[in-house]
């Protein structure tokens, strides 16, 4: 089952955290169809957070129509995200560990990779929204 | 459902000092609300106000739909959980359950004490049992609002979070309304989905969590003289280091132009600009109107 975290300093709301969390495990494939979500209460009295907010992102998987909620019984996954995007994964990845063997042979530290890399994918994504 | 907490331009005088003036407030049914502030910014007498334990000097505020001062009878429907979680030291933890069973009509302790050694005196219980047992008594009157006056005070790290998942799984049973009083914004910001930020006995800023963060950006970019910037509705905040300044801005619509960087806020750090003192003007609820700075 998957088992969720947060980061309360990364500025991004605790429910779309959990949204994430799950769409990202649907993406690499850890929980697939069929499989049951931890209970409000579960989430709750492992991550000390407002049973709204389990709710909310419960809603809002469910809206998007990845998630079934079963009265009396949980909610449950009822669509995956690992589309055939998935079998570019392990080329894509080969790709940018060869890129940051690249950035620390040219003696980036671990710090100055992350920073460029988010600022890249700001201005890459953030482009393409705009 | 109507709201479970409406003030109306509430005040409270002490001798000649106010501890709260006009105040009004509506708080949403469900929510989880940290009434944040700095100490004696009037969030314990806004509390013991909601609870009947004083009579307000002028306004008005009901709980529950009635008056806590003159119909106690809606106080069974309140759990109240007081600074410092004062209970009889020489009780048993059994002895303390017994009196709130034969006190509280409808009393329900659904187990949430099992950890509990029921022969422990309560004076010899650690600070954080005796916050979780202050917390699972007024959760055992099945309350429709909770209020707890800093319940996090004196509890380290580690008893702060037991206390929170006690908390929270009671919310997720009750479907209780809960105000959180609390000067230490980190120990709520987990939890509370509405905010009341009190400020010198007044209301400085209300609303949901989500939109007050989402209205609120960060910017960062090289130092220039400031004109208008697309997007943004005022400038709350504005600092200068070296060549980089960094603004605080409430926004009306998205920000675009390229030469920011553009961030989200944290709770904390936003209500910390909010209590800075340099800013008087007060944006006064409902929220939707816009909020005004002046420089």
């Amino acid at each position: 089952m998957i088992e969720f975290h947060l980061d309360p300093r990364s500025g991004v709301a605790t429910y779309l955290q959990i949204v994430q969390q799950v769409k990202e495990a649907l993406r690499l494939g850890t929980i697939d169809v069929g499989d049951q979500l931890p209970t409000v209460r579960e989430v709750v009295a492992d991550l000390a957070i407002n049973p709204n907010t389990v709710a909310k992102a419960y809603r809002d998987l469910e809206r998007e129509g990845l998630v079934v909620a079963r009265q009396g019984r949980g909610t449950f996954v009822a669509s995956t995200l690992a589309s055939s995007s998935r079998r570019h994964h392990e080329h894509l990845r080969a790709q940018l560990e060869r890129w940051i063997d690249e950035a620390e042979s040219s003696g980036l530290d671990d710090e100055s990779i992350r920073a460029l890399i988010s600022a890249t994918l700001r201005e890459k994504l953030g482009r393409r929204v705009a | 459902m109507s709201s479970p907490l409406v003030a109306r331009a509430l005040g409270k005088r002490f001798r000649r000092e106010w501890g709260l003036r006009d105040c009004t407030l509506e708080l949403p049914e469900g929510a989880i609300v940290g009434l944040a502030g700095p100490n004696a910014a009037g969030k314990s007498t806004l509390l013991a106000l909601a609870t009947g334990l004083l009579d307000p000097t002028e306004g008005s505020i009901s709980v529950l739909g009635r008056d806590p001062l003159r119909e106690p009878a809606v106080l069974a429907e309140i759990g109240f959980v007081a600074q410092g979680a004062p209970l009889y030291r020489g009780f048993t933890v059994a002895e303390t359950i017994e009196f709130a069973r034969r006190t509280n009509t409808g009393w329900d302790d659904a187990g949430l004490l099992a950890e509990l050694d029921p022969r422990t005196r309560v004076g010899e219980l650690s600070a954080g049992d005796r916050a979780r047992l202050a917390l699972a008594l007024a959760l055992g009157k099945r309350p429709r609002l909770l209020l707890l006056d800093e319940p996090f005070a004196g509890l380290d790290p580690l008893a702060g979070r037991e206390f929170l998942q006690l908390l929270m799984d009671g919310v997720a049973e009750t479907a209780a309304t809960v105000v959180i009083a609390s000067h230490v914004i980190a120990d709520i910001e987990r939890v509370c989905d509405h905010i009341v930020l009190l400020t010198g006995g007044g209301v400085r800023l209300e609303g949901n969590v989500e939109e007050l963060l989402e209205s609120h950006r960060i910017l960062m970019g090289p130092r220039r003289p400031l004109g208008t910037i697309r997007g943004v509705k005022e400038i709350l905040r504005e600092r200068h280091s070296g060549r980089q300044l960094t603004l605080l801005v409430t926004t009306s619509g998205p920000i675009v132009d390229p030469s920011w960087t553009v961030d989200n806020v944290g709770l904390e750090e936003l209500l910390l600009a909010y209590m800075a003192p340099e800013r008087l003007p007060t944006p006064q609820p409902p929220e939707k109107v816009p909020l005004r700075w002046h420089g």
